[in-house]
């Protein structure tokens, strides 16, 4: 099996994890409701503690340890997709992205449980029924703030179309594509796109939202290749100001 | 020599940080147990959610237990080669939550809905109407309900699958 091409997906894949689980941290105490405070700080949980069994895999591979991997590279090193690294905005830009991302990550995440790559088969089945509760909170919010008032559609459209190019970028292409399809390791992105555009289409019909129009789409990729916003470079430095304070520190 | 049998029963007593009723056995997280010679044992375990931050935790309490029981050798290792999904909770293991205020999770045919969540059993008054208020709550594991019959708050175990 290509190893190679098995680390840049697991890489990709890991880094978005980290970094919307740590975007998602920064609603701890801050959330407009007390639901919906401990919604973000759970989901930055379960995000940061599955990126990790991704790091993991990747020390299995000859990466090295998962702390040093996710605290001690710089923003150029990372390969999240740049819509992850875009800071949490107003409320409804927050719940928007989550609606996005988690929908494309659950969907990932079942496509991968059935990866010829069998220690990734293995996470991919136990994180895709974590996710499942991200995109049960993610829909709620979305047909219930879609249709509520005026305000309420007026803001979530607005947050969709800022939202809309960026979490296209989520897809972008990486020089494995062919390998990983070849060789049963993952269907590709451009299956992916396709399956997540099925998937939201009817949860944002109901909302009573519209996909922008397909001649303005123009996906924000670079992400995958370490072109970041200048958004990324200050959440990586708050990141890991801990860890390299002092690397050996026991918890 | 002692037996598995014997290392199974021994941990019975180790319970769950988060839930001190229920035991690590009935909570389905322990997965193999393997006496490896006269005083080594070997023991898998895997986590309820993957961010679990109790995992490392309860690996040690594992292992002190058995270092109680006279075992001198203790692997314990935690993986995903057997996930853990809420039907893994024994008989025992779901009158322990709800002796703890919290809704079993319901039995699932490998398929998590919604609706399965939104008339959880109030575990205080027994009734079904009721309502979810969020499918996240203080453990990654729970969820937060609301008894329209007793007007209580709940919390419920999450089924997983």
């Amino acid at each position: 099996m290509n190893t190679t091409a098995i680390k840049e997906l697991l890489y990709k894949m890991a880094d978005d994890l980290l970094i919307i689980g740590h975007r998602n941290s920064e609603w701890t105490g801050l959330g407009p409701i007390l639901e919906e405070d401990i919604a973000f700080s759970s989901m930055a949980q379960d995000k940061i503690g599955q990126s990790q069994a991704l790091f993991q895999l990747l020390h299995e591979l000859g990466e090295q340890e998962p702390d040093t991997v996710a605290f001690t590279r710089n923003a150029k090193q990372f390969h999240n997709a740049q819509f992850v690294e875009l800071p949490n905005g107003d409320y409804d830009f927050s719940l928007m992205r989550h609606f996005l991302y988690d929908v494309a990550d659950q969907l990932r995440f079942e496509m991968l449980a059935n990866s010829s790559y069998e220690p990734l088969a293995k996470v991919a089945r136990k994180i895709k029924g974590e996710l499942k509760y991200h995109v049960f909170h993610a829909n709620t919010w979305i047909v219930k703030l879609g249709s509520a008032n005026e305000e309420s559609k007026a803001r979530m459209q607005n947050a969709l179309n800022d939202a809309w190019n960026y979490a296209l970028g989520l897809f972008e292409e990486g020089e494995y594509e062919t390998i990983l399809k070849s060789e049963g390791i993952f269907a590709g992105e451009a299956d992916l796109q396709h399956r997540w555009l099925e998937t939201i289409t009817p949860t944002l019909t109901k909302a009573t939202l519209t996909i922008p129009h397909e001649n303005a789409w123009e996906p924000k990729f670079g992400g995958r290749i370490g072109i970041h916003t200048e958004h990324l470079d200050p959440l990586v430095d708050e990141m890991s100001e801990v860890f390299r304070v002092d690397p050996n520190a026991e918890w | 020599m002692i037996t598995e049998q014997e290392i199974w029963k021994g941990l019975e007593l180790v319970k769950d940080p988060e839930i001190p009723t229920l035991s690590m056995v009935d909570m389905g997280i322990i997965t193999k147990v393997e006496v490896r010679g006269e005083s080594s044992v070997f023991v898998e375990m895997t986590p309820t959610f993957t961010g679990c931050p109790a995992i490392k935790m309860m690996e040690g309490m594992v292992a002190d237990r058995l270092k109680e029981m006279g075992i001198t050798q203790v692997e314990v290792v935690t993986t995903f080669d057997k996930p853990w999904d809420s039907n893994k909770l024994n008989e025992r293991g779901l009158m322990c939550l709800k002796k703890h205020g919290l809704a079993p999770p319901v039995k699932h045919s490998g398929e998590v809905t919604m609706e399965l969540l939104e008339h959880t059993e109030c575990p205080f008054c027994g009734s079904k109407n009721t309502e979810m208020k969020s499918p996240f709550g203080p453990t990654l594991c729970r969820s937060m309900h609301y008894c329209n019959d007793c007007l209580q708050a709940f919390e419920g175990f999450k089924p997983v699958v």
